[in-house]
């Protein structure tokens, strides 16, 4: 199990780490490569170069900026895990990135890495999906951005140009005082990616009313989606109406069916979870009655 | 028979595993870590078809790549060497390490690249042109046993390389006087032991000296045997070095096809060759699955759950060659009735070929998938008659004063104390608990159950199922060996005479022979010898090591003792019977002033032969070869056999919910109760138990080799064959009890396949207790979280709808 | 290509492919074999090395990209040749392993693991292991060996112990 060969560059920037893409079309970026080096060993993936943006220094950041916090694309995911800031600012990224692969991947794995690859299960991309979030990227145009509404667009596949080199993203925050998170996940062993997931964000106003929802579901179709629950927020307590607005939210979704699990079961486990997750997002956001 | 523990020196005593400290520096010698000069490289290509005729292979393109040295096929091979030993009178079953004519499943190895690099290997391996003609193919077990299914072996005619039916006792009388029946059917699914280590082997060949030497991470009797006769050569011509540290095996690792393959080439190239299989290679190609077998059952039984009698039919799926499966459905023959005292057995063994990978032996031998069945059986009984599940087995259990137990099927328990060990862990778990804890997982809305799985280990190996189900095969010796030397300065090294893959051997034999001659076990060294310098041996397989190996040594050391005592005794002119032993010297019993110490006696039996008493010879070198106590007889005309000597016995007790939405399984509680006669070293034997434990946990929730309809195998690498991680094992309280064997030197008994021989039963139980409310039973193995959340959600509909 | 590493504070220049793992280059070059090659894809933690401080896979890590970090091994683990470091001897005592395959990958795991949290849990241990797949022994001699050199470490540190 030995990649075929390859040349290897490291790029200075992103800008540079795109130049090197337009040079070479079947050139790859690398980063933390725990997503791409088994892909090479089992020569699934065949790049003729790659680009090593590993060592950007300028890539690797968590900045808050008011109301959004951004993170560079070559941050390890063991940052975000440790870091203070996103534990406070952004729990969802906070509670879903210990579900990430375990502490040697996240301690190599980077934020830029798990978006690019998009693996339909993945748990950063679900929360940048929930939430909203920003790409940033580089290209011959300069820099640029793209929403992860466009950015997704099927499994392992994203609408990132071809010679654009992912920069970072940026989540959005929300400023509403009593926000609470939710984050649930099925899979055979913890470590492992998930068959279904679902990450959910709420927020409250003072009369405990639903001021604000956002739900996203992973690993039930393509790519994780942000789903609408909007119908259910002045009875987001209650389970049968959450859960029918989720049924109804995700009946369009081809589920995926694969060795792991069954269409069905990521179809009717996907409502669960999302209830779930909506649930304690809830929960947790009303406990904060009077934290602020 | 529970006889008091014996007072030991060093057996049963908590000291260290001398093996451990070259391990935790990163100092084992695994075959990966060994360079030889100018040593070359072996990558595979391999079949993308179930079954195909292979038209040509063309390595031309391959062979001008860089670095590449030969691109060998089968038919060159085939031509070169001596088809594998196939074990069953089947001999159109062929089998050669690269398909011949035809492949016969996916990921079956076609040629073999040999490069500098492995890396170079394989992409010269791309290069080779393979054209195939696909042919039909069949992937289910029962549908290749059917009459008009596509043979994987068109000369042998069928799939089927073994259908008998044994039966033992008035099955049908019983079955008639019985008042009650049930019957049901389940299937234990394809998995393996998959060590972390995958097969690996070095080949070179001395022109000069007409040597082929051989590492290799092997566990496998009569190694050095089959590659001589694959490879038509002297078997002293064949050195195979065992002090290899093998990375673990648990029965699979037996790469001969991999090992002959890589000797033709080292001696054809006249260089080092070797093969490392990487994962994929391992998991498709590396002949390393374990058991699929389906199984029918039906049990007659009376009203107060007294098992009478048993049909089972037992189906395996073996995959596309013999290999070591149809032997896998003899050895549960010895233990057919598990501890229960069931008087009649009818036992029908089927084994078929498909296009599957072949199986390889598996931890237990096939003993494990029998008892999550007659397991299932005991539940079934109980869950009929609404008695409680652990009453139904005391009523069945045979009792501690019936030993020796002789069973249908022919072969004697040596001991045991099942009502004794059962109840230990009853107060131990406090079982009125687990069930209050269960009612109230339940009351939480979760799906919770208790499951049970009193088994049995048959131990101290042996290959009594070859003669029962191939009559042509008389073999009845199944021995190891052990060799001590005294050096001329004192100092003692034992050897033995196989390899070794973490279960301790070195640590058994210098305690065993530091208990015998009473000299702490730290300053006995144990060397493994290479196959030019050894003893008859068959390796660690069938749970025989302490007790055969324990026993080769204590009995090599007892002669060590004898000759030491008898220099002594001729050199201070007394009698034998005056002396005694004590750590070495050797004093008068009437005048313990009348003395020699070791040290004296080493010098009389290396330096002063005039101090010798006359004709015996100097130096002090003992050996022993130990032959399977109890074995050796030849299966009788109608079918009974003495299996394996020594019987352990394992108990377990399970607690787990599962969340009903979602078909996720937890543990909430696991107790294991043990019992393995006396204990040589309990880290050990708890390691061992834990680790089979954990297999079991694999095999019963998360592992499988599982394939399309289309051949193809899903599970090929780590990411799909799923190993449970420190995350799916929970806490595990054991409870000991110790029920020595009279057949063995200190009472011990086997344990190297413990845990996994009761795990998945357990576990099975414990699911089909919790789904009982729904009305529902598992009747498969492995429970995976999807097909558990589907089938309660069909049941769930199912009762919505009603 | 060339490329210098920091292996156990010593300096090495190899000149590897660049297809070539971490893993590989260890082992090959410069002869550490302590890492071992489970599955070559990332998932057994056989291959465990610890790169500027952190435990990672060798086998997902391309040993062009290991130039300029400081890489430890099990092969500098030990304080001195024939003497263990106390996790070491914590997984004898306990008899933390079986076959060894897995064991220097468990040991790099629990090592950084102890250097950041002197006091580990249960949980703390499983979570900071359950990268590394053991097949032999179930886990619980060498979740038993962390607690135990934890232990023995905050023995060692404790200013009422005298140490032997
Ligand atoms: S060899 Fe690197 S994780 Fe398995
Ligand atoms: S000790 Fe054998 S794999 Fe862990």
């Amino acid at each position: 199990m030995k990649p075929a060969a390859f040349d290897y560059i490291r790029a200075k920037s992103a800008a540079h780490a795109s130049a090197l893409l337009a040079e070479d079309e079947n050139g790859r970026i690398i980063a933390g490569g725990q997503t791409l080096m088994p892909m090479l060993a089992m020569r699934l993936a065949r790049p003729s170069r790659l680009i090593d943006v590993a060592r950007i220094s300028e890539l690797s950041y968590i900045r808050d900026e008011k109301d959004k916090i951004s993170i560079g694309a070559t941050t390890r995911q063991v940052m975000v895990e440790k870091s203070t800031l996103i534990a406070k600012r952004l729990p969802l990224l906070h509670k879903a990135i210990e579900w990430v692969g375990h502490p040697p991947t996240r301690a190599r794995g980077t934020v830029g890495g798990s978006l690019a690859n998009s693996d339909p299960a993945a748990e950063i991309s679900l929360v940048a999906a929930t939430l909203g979030a920003t790409l940033r990227y580089v290209d011959e145009t300069g820099e640029n951005s793209i929403s992860t509404d466009e950015y997704f667009i099927g499994p392992m596949i994203t609408a990132l140009p071809a010679t654009a080199c992912l920069a970072g993203a940026d989540f959005p925050v929300w400023s509403e005082k009593r926000v609470g998170t939710g984050f649930e996940e099925v899979n055979a062993r913890s470590s492992d990616f998930a068959f279904v997931s679902a990450a959910a964000q709420a927020a409250l106003d003072a009369d405990d009313k639903c001021a604000r929802i956002a739900l996203g579901i992973g690993g039930l179709g393509d790519f994780p989606v942000r789903v609408d629950i909007d119908a259910a927020k002045d009875q987001i307590e209650k389970e049968s109406a959450v859960r029918e607005a989720i049924a109804e939210a995700i009946a369009d979704i081809e589920p995926l069916a694969d060795l792991h699990a069954t269409a069905e079961y990521r179809q009717r486990v996907a409502v669960t979870l999302a209830y779930r997750a909506v649930r304690n997002a809830v929960r947790e956001a009303k406990e904060l009655a009077y934290a602020n | 028979m529970s006889a008091a523990p014996r007072k030991f020196r060093y057996i049963s005593s908590d000291r260290r595993v001398l093996e451990d400290r070259r391990f935790v520096v990163g100092k084992g010698n695994f075959v990966a870590d060994i360079v030889r000069p100018n040593m070359k490289h072996v990558a595979l290509v391999f079949s993308p078809h179930p079954a195909a005729r292979i038209v040509k292979v063309d390595g031309s393109e391959a062979l001008k790549m860089p670095g590449v040295q030969y691109v060998l096929a089968g038919d060159e091979l085939a031509a070169a060497i001596q088809p594998m030993p196939n074990g069953m009178p089947t001999p159109e079953v062929k089998r050669y390490p690269l398909a011949v004519g035809q492949a016969r499943y996916v990921g079956e190895w076609i040629a073999a690249v040999v490069a500098d690099t492995r890396a170079l290997a394989e992409d010269a391996a791309e290069k080779v042109k393979v054209e195939y003609e696909p042919l039909p193919f069949v992937v289910d077990g029962k549908e290749a046993f059917k009459k008009d299914a596509p043979p994987v072996h068109p000369a042998h005619g069928s799939n089927i390389l073994l259908d008998k039916t044994f039966v033992w006792g008035d099955v049908e009388g019983d079955f008639a006087a019985s008042p009650r029946k049930i019957s049901f059917s389940q299937k234990w699914g394809r998995s393996s032991t998959v060590p972390i280590e995958t097969f690996g082997v070095i080949a070179e060949w001395d022109a000069w000296r007409e040597v082929l030497d051989v590492w290799a991470s092997i566990q496998m009797p009569k190694y050095a045997d089959q590659i001589a006769g694959s490879m038509r050569l002297p078997m002293n011509a064949v050195r195979v070095h065992q002090d290899v540290d093998v990375g673990g095996s648990y029965g699979v690792k037996r790469g001969i096809k991999q090992t002959v393959l890589v000797c033709y080439l080292a001696k054809k190239l006249n260089m080092p060759v070797r093969l490392i299989e990487d994962r994929l290679d391992n998991m498709r190609g590396g002949d390393a699955h374990g058991p699929e077998r389906n199984f029918d059952v039906e049990i007659a039984f009376d009203d107060s759950g007294i098992i009478r009698s048993m049909k089972m039919e037992a189906l395996d799926n073996v995959g596309a060659y013999a290999g070591r499966s149809p032997f896998q459905l003899g050895k549960p023959i010895g233990a057919i009735v598990g501890p229960y005292k069931i008087k009649s057995v009818q036992y029908r063994a089927i084994a078929v070929t498909s296009n599957k990978t072949v199986q390889e032996a598996v931890r237990a031998f096939g003993q494990s998938p029998t008892n999550y069945t007659i397991e299932r059986a005991l539940d079934e009984v109980a869950w009929a008659l609404n008695l409680d599940r652990l009453e139904v087995r005391r009523r069945n259990f045979i009792q501690p004063h019936e030993f020796p137990y002789l069973i249908p099927s022919g072969t004697t328990y040596d001991s045991g104390d099942y009502p004794g060990l059962v109840n230990k862990v009853a107060k131990h778990a406090d079982l009125d608990a687990v069930y209050a804890e269960r009612d109230r997982l339940r009351a939480e809305g979760l799906l919770a159950g208790v499951g049970f799985a009193s088994c049995l280990e048959p131990s101290g190996g042996n290959s009594a199922f070859e003669p029962l189900l191939n009559r042509q095969n008389k073999t009845t010796t199944w021995m190891d060996s052990c060799r001590i030397a005294v050096d001329a300065l004192g100092t003692i090294t034992a050897t033995m005479h196989t390899t070794s893959a973490g279960q301790g051997h070195e640590t058994l034999v210098a305690t065993v022979v530091g208990e015998a001659l009473e000299i702490a076990p730290e300053k006995i060294r144990v060397s493994r010898a290479h196959t030019l310098d050894v003893m008859p041996s068959n390796s660690p397989v069938g749970s025989r090591m302490a007790i055969m190996l324990g026993g080769a040594a204590f009995h090599a050391a007892n002669k060590l003792k004898h000759k030491m005592m008898t220099i002594a005794a001729h050199d201070l002119g007394v009698s034998l019977d005056d002396l005694v032993w004590n750590e070495g010297t050797v004093s008068g019993k009437k005048n313990p002033d009348q003395k020699l110490t070791w040290n004296d006696i080493v010098l009389i039996a290396h330096r002063h032969y005039y101090r010798m008493p006359e004709d015996m010879e100097p130096g002090l070198t003992t050996q022993h070869v130990m032959q399977v106590p109890n074995g050796g007889k030849l299966p009788t005309d109608d079918d009974r056999i003495q299996m394996y000597p020594c019987f352990s016995f394992e108990f377990h007790v399970v607690l787990m919910s599962i969340d009903p939405d979602i078909g996720k399984p937890e543990f909430r509680r696991y107790v294991i109760g043990h019992d393995c006669g006396t204990v040589i070293n309990p880290k050990i034997v708890h390691g061992m138990t834990m680790g089979g434990i954990a297999h079991g946990i694999g095999a019963a929730l998360l592992e499988e080799f599982a394939y399309d309809d289309q051949g193809q195998l899903l599970t090929q690498s780590f990411m799909d064959y799923l190993l449970p991680s420190a995350h799916e094992v929970p806490k595990i309280e054991a409870v000991h009890q110790v029920t020595p064997s009279p057949l063995t030197v200190f009472g011990q008994k086997g344990s190297g396949e413990s845990g996994y021989l009761g795990a998945p039963a357990a576990i099975s139980s414990a699911i089909n207790d919790a789904l009982r409310p729904l009305g529902i039973k598992m009747n498969s193995l492995p429970l995976k979280i999807t097909k558990l959340g589907d089938a309660i959600a069909a049941a769930r509909a199912k009762e919505a709808k009603q | 290509m060339r490329t210098e590493l920091k292996i156990n504070g010593k300096s090495h220049v190899v000149d590897v492919e660049p297809r070539k793992s971490l893993l590989d280059c260890l082992r090959e070059d410069l002869r550490l074999v302590g890492a071992h090659a489970g599955c070559e894809h990332g998932v057994c933690g056989a291959c465990t090395v610890i790169v500027d401080g952190t435990p990672v896979r060798s086998c997902l890590m391309l040993a062009v990209q290991a130039e300029g970090s400081e890489v430890v091994t099990i092969e500098g683990i030990a304080p001195a040749p024939g003497e263990l470091s106390i996790l070491q001897d914590a997984f004898c005592e306990t008899h933390g392993m079986q076959c060894g395959f897995c064991t220097p990958g468990m040991i790099l795991a629990a090592h950084a693991l102890l250097r950041d949290n002197q006091e580990p849990t249960r949980e703390e241990i499983v979570e900071a292991i359950s990268g590394n797949i053991c097949r032999c022994t179930g886990y619980d001699q060498i979740i038993e060996a962390v607690a135990l050199a934890a232990r023995r470490m905050r023995g060692r540190n404790a200013p009422d112990q005298v140490s032997a």
